[in-house]
């Protein structure tokens, strides 16, 4: 009981990304740009998807990117489901919890709980940790369970956190320690993309919402000004 | 076609004239007075999102299920694989925060133009019901998601009848069906939401209207309007209800129903006030979340429960002054001297009490949604305590000052004579 009060005691509106210490990038997505969510698919599928699953999305969903159900069966599902299955992983929970200490979680709203600077700033944060049981460390997200899956498109890098002087900010400082096969343009397109799709993928009705919403605001607009009339109509001979 | 359907309503009119004989009473001939200004829209919005949340609830219910297995995934179904399901969802979410936004400004318009005052005290009781009530209905909607902002929020709230001497441990585990908050409690609150509690709020708005259509509307100035009839017997400043004000609320629905669709279809989540992000992930009995708020309408009152210092470790006093927070509304009618009804003639002090009052209840407000280190720590010379703590103390005695001062300050508050009728 006190401890919930206490745990109540902090408790700040949307701000569960922020507060750690290592200020979060602005995440350049652009819920419109087709290709880009295609090749964050591409990435989804092929790094992600083995481990975290997308348990309430539907690949033949996916065709809100512009791609057929056939092309969605040929590039975009590599295990045996079916083009209306939901995007499910065969790692079980308890085999998660297992092999890395934690169960990976489901991606399905993690564009939602965690916002795209969050996952665009801590994809492109991982560091090699001799100390840590993975041998990778996160600058967004200290001692997390997860290993740098995209480490070969980045390569490893080095981080030196140092103290901040009188409880001022700490001062990171990076460094790369092997080359991977992108760099760091092309990385950082990587990653945007997939943070696109992970922030659509939260909520493929995004852009229909704010599509209709314009057609709606638009329809009682016109609406008002027949209501407005009416009343105006009504009201002339009370003074 | 017409004379058709007039011989219709004649055969129906003949076997059941009440429905006609109500229409007159509650409409075509209810007297309103005819000054009614921007502030008297929002009674009717309160019916019309009323209206919506039971509607955009009944189609979630077709898709929602209550079981802690499945409740979040349903949520998620509705978002993706249901047409339109993501629409429903969204209008639900914004017509709760809707409500609370309208019901507030109603109530504000009651403090403005001393709506609560005799002959109006039933109405302003009935009101003041309706306000618990939707509180109670808000409370256990916001549990059926089964996010974690959901299970803690629950778990903090029923935690706090855990904290009444004697009965709390047994109060609390009545209340959740079980030890923690689980699938017996998700079950018996979406019993509460669905039915239960939108049968009370339902009877008590018609309590609230019929009460109110007994003694007729109070309107800006505060006079009463009945005092001075015409020849026929109406009030000299009334205008039947239908069509005058039924038209005027039309086009303030049509207004209001414009700022509800901009919330609705680009800002859902309000910034994290009306959707906290929290609540995109599943609960987790096993895992306190760092950081848990309440949404934006209770934190006026959270932060009056978090003001209150533990007595004896027992959190206990906190919840007690909460609670009178919200009952010692009941007794407005009665604590309020003034002679006449309406800020345009009430004296300065009454003024200044009303505005320090919405001053207090926004910044309570906003520091129920902050962390009590926002605002900082003062020095060692005041123990190092928070100052959004502090602040929270201060402005919770203006809370009720506000109320218990109120005899006093209305009572030799200099009031300006009210006009015989009404002014445009």
């Amino acid at each position: 009981m006190r401890g919930l009060l206490v745990a109540l005691a902090f408790l700040p509106l949307g701000c569960w990304a922020s507060g750690a210490g290592y200020r979060l990038d602005r995440a350049p997505i652009d819920p419109r740009d087709l290709l880009s969510l295609q090749s964050g698919a591409r990435t989804f599928v092929n790094y992600c998807l083995n481990c975290h699953g997308a348990q309430y999305m539907r690949y033949n969903r996916l065709t809100d990117l512009g791609l057929t159900e056939a092309q969605i069966r040929e590039h975009l599902i590599l295990t045996d489901a079916k083009v209306g299955d939901t995007m499910k992983v065969a790692l079980s929970a308890a085999d998660g919890k297992a092999m890395f200490g934690a169960a990976p979680p489901d991606l399905s709203v993690i564009g939602r709980s965690r916002s795209a600077d969050w996952l665009y700033t801590y994809l492109r944060g991982f560091y090699r940790d001799a100390a840590s049981p993975t041998g990778w460390n996160n600058a967004v997200f200290p001692q997390v369970a997860m290993p740098h899956v995209l480490w070969s498109l980045q390569g490893e890098r080095a981080l030196e956190i140092v103290s901040g002087k009188d409880h001022g900010p700490n001062e990171y400082r990076w460094s790369q320690v092997s080359q991977g096969t992108q760099n760091t343009v092309q990385y950082d397109t990587t990653v945007r993309d997939l943070v696109n799709f992970l922030v659509y993928v939260g909520e493929p009705a995004a852009n229909d919402r704010k599509r209709i919403g314009i057609w709606a605001l638009f329809a009682l607009g016109i609406l008002f000004i027949f209501a407005y009339a009416l009343k105006k109509e009504y009201w002339k001979d009370v003074h | 076609m017409a004379s058709r359907l007039m011989a219709l309503w004649d055969w129906f009119d003949a076997r059941m004239p009440s429905v006609a004989e109500e229409f007159r009473k509650h409409a075509s001939e209810y007297y309103a007075p005819k000054n009614f200004n921007f502030w008297y829209f929002f009674g009717a919005l309160s019916i019309l999102v009323l209206v919506i949340q039971f509607v955009s609830g009944i189609f979630l219910t077709m898709n929602y299920k209550p079981d802690a297995n499945l409740a979040f995934g349903s949520v998620e179904y509705i978002m993706r694989d249901v047409p339109g399901g993501w629409l429903i969802r969204y209008v639900h979410s914004t017509g709760a925060s809707a409500f609370f936004a309208v019901v507030y400004l109603h109530m504000f318009r009651a403090l403005l133009y001393g709506s609560y005052k005799q002959p109006r005290e039933l109405v302003w009781i009935f009101g003041v019901l309706l306000y618990l009530t939707l509180m109670a209905e808000a409370f256990f909607g916001y549990l059926l998601p089964w996010g974690q902002m959901s299970y803690w929020g629950a778990q903090v709230i029923v935690n706090l009848f855990a904290s009444v001497p004697f009965i709390g441990p047994d109060l609390s585990l009545w209340i959740r069906g079980d030890y923690v908050v689980s699938d017996a409690t998700l079950n018996r609150f979406f019993a509460l939401h669905v039915i239960a509690i939108p049968l009370v709020l339902l009877g008590l708005v018609a309590a609230h209207i019929l009460a109110l259509h007994d003694v007729g509307s109070n309107n800006p100035d505060g006079v009463e309007i009945k005092k001075k009839k015409g020849p026929d017997g109406h009030p000299l400043d009334g205008i039947p209800f239908h069509p005058y004000y039924t038209v005027k609320d039309i086009a303030g629905a049509v207004a209001f129903m414009m700022i509800f669709c901009v919330v609705m279809f680009f800002v859902p989540e309000m910034g994290g006030y009306f959707l906290e992000y929290n609540n995109f992930i599943p609960a987790d009995p096993l895992k306190t979340p760092a950081h848990i708020a309440p949404v934006w309408y209770f934190t006026p009152y959270y932060s009056i429960l978090r003001a209150v210092p533990p007595l004896f470790t027992s959190q206990f006093p906190g919840v007690m002054v909460m609670g009178i927070a919200t009952l010692i509304l009941f007794f407005l009618p009665w604590l309020d001297r003034s002679p006449v009804k309406s800020i345009r003639y009430r004296g300065v002090l009454y003024k200044s009490a009303l505005a320090i009052f919405v001053v207090t209840f926004l910044v309570l407000g906003y520091l129920g949604t902050e962390p009590v280190t926002v605002w900082g720590q003062f020095g060692p010379w005041m123990g190092n305590a928070d100052v959004a703590t502090v602040a929270a103390r201060v402005f919770t005695l203006l809370y009720f000052a506000f109320f218990i001062l109120m005899p006093w300050y209305t009572a030799i508050d200099k009031s300006k004579p009210e006009p015989e009728r009404v002014t445009m």
